[in-house]
C-alpha cells in the first residue's frame, strides 16, 4: 500500500471535510432570531407590542382632549346611575367625572408601559446580580462558594415563600401610595424568580465540558463565568423577562385596583382606571371594559413574544 | 527523570448528606493510589472499564479535580501543591482533549474565539491579528480550512469538532496532552483519522500523550506503555506489545479475552474468561486485592487481606497480583468464573450431532492437524504445553491454521492439544488486537481468511467424517478440553 506523506494526508483530510466557502458562521443567537422571525406567534406578539409602545410614546399628543379636564362634568350623574356611552366626539364615552375615556386610555398607556418596564427591570437587575453571584459561587467557588450560594438561596427561598401580592401590598403599605411604590413592589416580587432562574441555568452549564475545557486552558474564573457560563445561561432569563412584562403590567394594575397606585387624577393609568370603574360597573360596564381589554391585549402581546422566544431559543430545536 | 510522574495519587470524593449543613458520610475512592511515569515523547495508554477512575485520574493531573493525596510532578514541579494562580499558569504546559467534541466547545463562541481563549489567558500574541495568524497555522496543522474561523461548533461534523478540540490544546504549545477518550464519540472511520492526526502531531511536535480509553485496539495502536486500571488503581503496566502478548494480571487477561478477532477461524476458537459479579462500588471497595471478589484465580487468604503492590516481573512489566507467576505457569487453577467460547455463548447455531464418545476423536483430529506443521514447530507446541510459553504457542497456533487442510497422519493425545490451547488463548486476544490495529491492516486480513476456510473442506481427506462436519466441529472439539480444565 502506498504510503501518503503526512502533509498529503492532512491535505486530504481538509478536502474531505471542507466547509463550503460561501457560508459564514451563524451564531446561535442569530439562528434563534431567524427562527423567531419565521414564527407567527412572535410576529403577532411583536405587532401588538409595537402598537402599544407607539401609543405610549405618541398617545398624549394624539389625545383629542385633556385626560384630566372634567369637560362634560354636567352630563354624568354617577349617583343617579346616569353615564354617557360611546358617541361622536367621545369614542369611548365619558368616565364618572365627565372626562373623555378615549383620551385617558391614550395617555394612560405610557404609565402602564412604564410600570411594566421599570418593575421588570428592577426585578431583572437585582435578580441577575444575585443569581450571577450565587451561580458563580456554586459552580467555581469550591466549598466556600457552595456555602455562600447556600446562604443566598435560603434568603431567596424566604422571599419566594411569601405570596407575591401580599409582599407587594406590604411594600406599598410601608412606602406609601404612589406609582413608584407600585413599580418597586412589583419589581421586588420578581427578584427571586430571576435570581433562581439564572442560578439554576448557570449550575446546569457549570458542569458542561466546555467549562472544564476552559479551566484546563487556564482561563481565569471571572472570565469563565462571564464569557463561558453566562452567555449559555441567558436564554431562560430573556424569555422570563418578556413574560414578566406581561405579569408586571397585570400586577401593577392589581395594585392600582387595590388603591395603592398613583392617586393623582391628572395622570391616568389603566390599572387605576379599572379600579375607579368598578364602583360603577353595573351602570357603565364599558368604563371598565376599555382599560381591562387594553391590559389583556398588551399582556397577551408580551406573552406571545415570550413564548415564541422560548421556542426559538430552545437548544433542542437547533437545526 | 520522566517528564510526568504520578506518585501515590489519590482522589477521594466526599459523599455528603444533611438537610442544612452537609456532613461527610463516606468517600468515593475514585482514584486510590496510582503511581506512574510518562517519558517525554511517548504515549501512555490508560485502559479500564467504565467507572474505574481513569477519567478522574486524567483530570487530577490537570488539577481539575482536587488531589486528596500524592504528587503529580511535571518536569520537577509538583502540581498538587501549586497555589491556584501558579497552577493556572502551569496549565499551559498540560492540555486536555475531551471525550465529547461538541460538549467541550462553547456553543456560543466561534472557532476563532474558542481558540483565542487560551492564548488570551496566557498572554500569547500581543493582538488579535497575531493570534489569528497562529490559529490559522494550527488549523492547517489539524486539517481544518482557515475559513472555519468565523463559524460555530454546531456547524461542524464530529471529527471536525474533535480536531478543533485538538487545535485548542495545541495553540498553547503544551508538553503533555491528556486525551480523555479522544475518539470514543466518533465513527470508526473518523476515529482512524483523528488517531492518525494525533500520531502525526506527536511526531511533528514531539508531544507526550496520556491517552485514556476503553477501546483496547485504539490504545494498543497509539500507546508505547499501557496501564490497566481497576477500581481506582493500576493493576498492570507494561510496554504495549508485551502487555498484549502476555497479560499477566487476571483482570487484564479477562479484558483481553473479550476482544473479538477479525478472523473467523481464530474467532471461532477464541475463548472468553467470564468474570462473575459486577464492578464493586468505589465507595466501598473490597479489602485486600480490589479484584479478588471477581478474580477467577483468587486464593483464599492472601488476596482478601493483603493489597498487592505493582511489582516488576521482568522487562518493565509491572503487575499488581500476588500470584502472577503462578497463574502464568498454570500452577493455579480457576477457582470461579468460567472460560467459554466467545462466539457461542448460549447460541447453538450449529446443533451438535456428535455423541460424546466422538468428541475425543474430534479433538484428536485437531492435534493431528497440528502435528504435520512444518519442521520443529510441532515439537515446540508440545513444549509449550508444558512450559506454557505463549510466544511459541503462537507459532503453533499459526502453524495449525496454515496446516489445517493437510491430512493428518499420526494420532496425538488430546491432552496435548488441551495444553497448547490454554496459553494460546491470550495470544488470540493479542492477534485480535493486531488485526484491529489499523483499519487498513484489518481489512485484507479479513478478506483472506474466509478464502482459506473455503479451501479447507475441499482439500481435506478426512475418511471417518464428512469434510463439512470436520470444519465446523473442530473449534467446538477444541473447546471441550478447555472447559474440562
Amino acid at each position: 500500500m502506498a504510503v501518503a506523506t503526512k502533509s498529503e494526508k492532512i491535505q486530504r483530510l481538509a478536502e474531505l471535510t471542507a466547509v463550503s466557502e460561501t457560508s459564514t458562521g451563524a451564531s446561535l443567537w442569530r439562528e434563534a432570531f431567524r427562527r423567531l422571525k419565521s414564527s407567527k406567534m412572535a410576529i403577532v406578539g411583536a405587532v401588538i407590542i409595537v402598537l402599544f409602545v407607539l401609543i405610549a410614546v405618541v398617545g398624549p399628543f394624539l389625545a383629542p382632549y385633556s385626560p384630566s379636564a372634567q369637560t362634560w362634568r354636567g352630563e354624568v350623574f354617577p349617583n343617579q346611575g346616569k353615564f354617557v356611552g360611546a358617541r361622536d366626539g367621545n369614542w369611548f364615552g365619558l368616565d364618572h367625572l365627565g372626562r373623555d375615556l378615549f383620551s385617558r386610555m391614550l395617555v394612560g398607556a405610557r404609565q402602564t408601559l412604564l410600570v411594566g418596564i421599570v418593575a421588570t427591570l428592577i426585578g431583572l437587575v437585582a435578580g441577575f446580580v444575585i443569581g450571577i453571584v450565587s451561580g458563580a459561587a456554586a459552580t467555581l467557588g469550591g466549598d466556600t462558594g457552595r456555602r455562600i450560594d447556600s446562604v443566598i438561596m435560603r434568603f431567596i427561598d424566604m422571599m419566594l415563600a411569601l405570596p407575591s401580592l401580599l409582599l407587594a401590598v406590604s411594600i406599598a403599605a410601608v412606602m406609601g401610595q404612589s406609582l413608584t411604590t407600585v413599580m418597586i413592589a412589583v419589581g421586588v416580587v420578581q427578584v427571586p424568580v430571576f435570581a433562581r432562574l439564572l442560578r439554576g441555568s448557570m449550575l446546569a452549564q457549570g458542569n458542561a465540558d466546555y467549562v472544564l475545557a476552559a479551566q484546563s486552558l487556564g482561563v481565569r474564573k471571572r472570565r469563565i463565568v462571564l464569557s463561558q457560563i453566562l452567555p449559555n445561561s441567558l436564554s431562560p432569563v430573556i424569555v422570563q423577562a418578556t413574560l414578566s412584562l406581561a405579569t408586571a403590567i397585570i400586577e401593577a394594575a392589581a395594585l392600582s385596583y387595590l388603591g395603592l397606585g398613583n392617586p393623582d387624577p391628572a395622570i391616568p393609568e389603566w390599572g387605576v382606571m379599572l379600579a375607579q370603574a368598578q364602583r360603577f360597573f353595573s351602570y357603565a360596564p364599558a368604563m371598565a371594559v376599555y382599560p381591562a381589554v387594553g391590559i389583556i391585549i398588551t399582556a397577551l402581546g408580551f406573552t406571545l413574544l415570550g413564548e415564541a422566544m422560548r421556542e426559538a431559543l430552545d437548544p433542542k430545536l437547533r437545526g | 527523570m520522566s517528564l510526568l510522574e504520578l506518585d501515590g495519587v489519590k482522589v477521594h470524593f466526599p459523599i455528603k448528606k444533611g438537610l442544612l449543613f452537609d456532613r461527610t458520610v463516606g468517600h468515593v475512592y475514585a482514584v486510590d493510589g496510582v503511581s506512574l511515569k510518562v517519558e517525554a515523547g511517548e504515549t501512555y495508554g490508560l485502559v479500564g472499564e467504565s467507572g474505574c477512575g481513569k477519567t478522574t485520574l486524567g483530570r487530577s493531573v490537570l488539577r481539575l479535580v482536587d488531589i486528596t493525596e500524592g504528587s503529580v510532578v511535571l518536569d520537577g514541579t509538583d502540581l498538587a501543591k501549586l497555589p491556584g494562580e501558579e497552577m493556572r499558569r502551569f496549565r499551559r504546559r498540560l492540555q486536555m482533549v475531551f471525550q465529547d467534541p461538541l460538549g467541550s466547545l462553547n456553543p456560543r463562541q466561534n472557532i476563532e474565539s474558542i481558540l483565542s481563549e487560551g492564548m488570551i489567558a496566557h498572554g500569547i500574541g500581543k493582538d488579535q491579528e497575531e493570534r489569528r495568524e497562529k490559529i490559522k497555522a494550527i488549523l492547517d496543522k489539524v486539517g481544518l480550512p482557515s475559513n472555519a474561523l468565523a463559524r460555530y461548533p454546531h456547524e461542524f461534523s464530529g471529527g471536525q469538532r474533535q480536531r478543533i478540540g485538538i487545535a485548542r490544546a495545541l495553540v498553547l504549545e503544551p508538553d503533555v496532552i491528556i486525551c480523555d477518550e479522544p475518539v470514543s464519540a466518533l465513527d470508526v472511520s473518523v476515529q482512524a483519522q483523528v488517531i492518525n492526526l494525533l500520531e502525526e502531531l506527536q511526531e511533528e511536535l514531539g508531544l507526550t500523550y496520556v491517552v485514556i480509553a476503553h477501546d483496547l485496539a485504539v490504545v494498543r495502536h497509539i500507546s508505547d506503555t499501557i496501564g490497566v486500571m481497576y477500581l481506582g488503581s493500576l493493576v498492570e503496566e507494561a510496554p504495549s506489545d508485551a502487555l498484549y502478548a502476555e497479560p499477566k494480571h487476571p483482570y487484564t487477561k479477562a479484558l483481553m479475552s473479550a476482544v473479538p478477532v477479525p478472523d473467523p477461524e481464530v474467532e471461532d476458537k477464541r475463548e472468553r474468561i467470564l468474570l462473575t459479579g459486577d464492578l464493586p462500588s468505589p465507595a466501598n471497595p473490597p479489602t485486600g486485592c480490589r479484584f479478588h471478589t471477581r478474580c477467577p484465580w483468587a486464593q483464599a487468604e492472601r488476596c482478601a487481606t493483603e493489597r498487592p503492590q505493582l511489582r516488576d516481573v521482568g522487562g518493565g512489566h509491572r503487575v499488581a497480583c500476588h500470584y502472577a507467576e503462578d497463574i502464568a505457569s498454570g500452577k493455579l487453577t480457576l477457582t470461579k468464573g468460567e472460560v467459554v467460547s466467545a462466539t457461542r455463548e448460549g447460541v447453538d447455531d450449529n446443533p451438535e450431532t456428535d455423541t460424546p464418545a466422538k468428541i475425543p476423536a474430534q479433538a484428536e483430529k485437531i492435534s493431528k492437524a497440528e502435528k504435520p506443521a512444518k519442521t520443529e514447530k510441532p515439537a515446540e507446541a508440545e513444549k509449550s504445553a508444558q512450559a506454557e510459553k505463549p510466544v511459541k504457542a503462537e507459532k503453533a497456533e499459526k502453524a495449525e491454521k496454515a496446516e489445517k487442510p493437510v491430512k493428518a497422519e499420526k494420532a496425538e493425545k488430546p491432552a496435548k492439544a488441551e495444553g497448547a490451547e490454554k496459553p494460546a488463548e491470550a495470544e488470540k486476544a493479542a492477534e485480535a488486537a493486531e488485526g484491529e490495529k489499523s483499519v487498513e491492516a484489518g481489512k485484507p486480513a479479513q478478506a483472506e481468511k474466509p478464502a482459506e476456510a473455503d479451501d479447507a473442506p475441499a482439500e481435506a481427506e478426512a475418511s471417518d467424517a464428512p469434510a463439512e462436519a470436520e470444519a465446523s466441529d473442530a473449534p467446538e472439539a477444541s473447546e471441550e478440553p478447555g472447559k474440562a480444565v
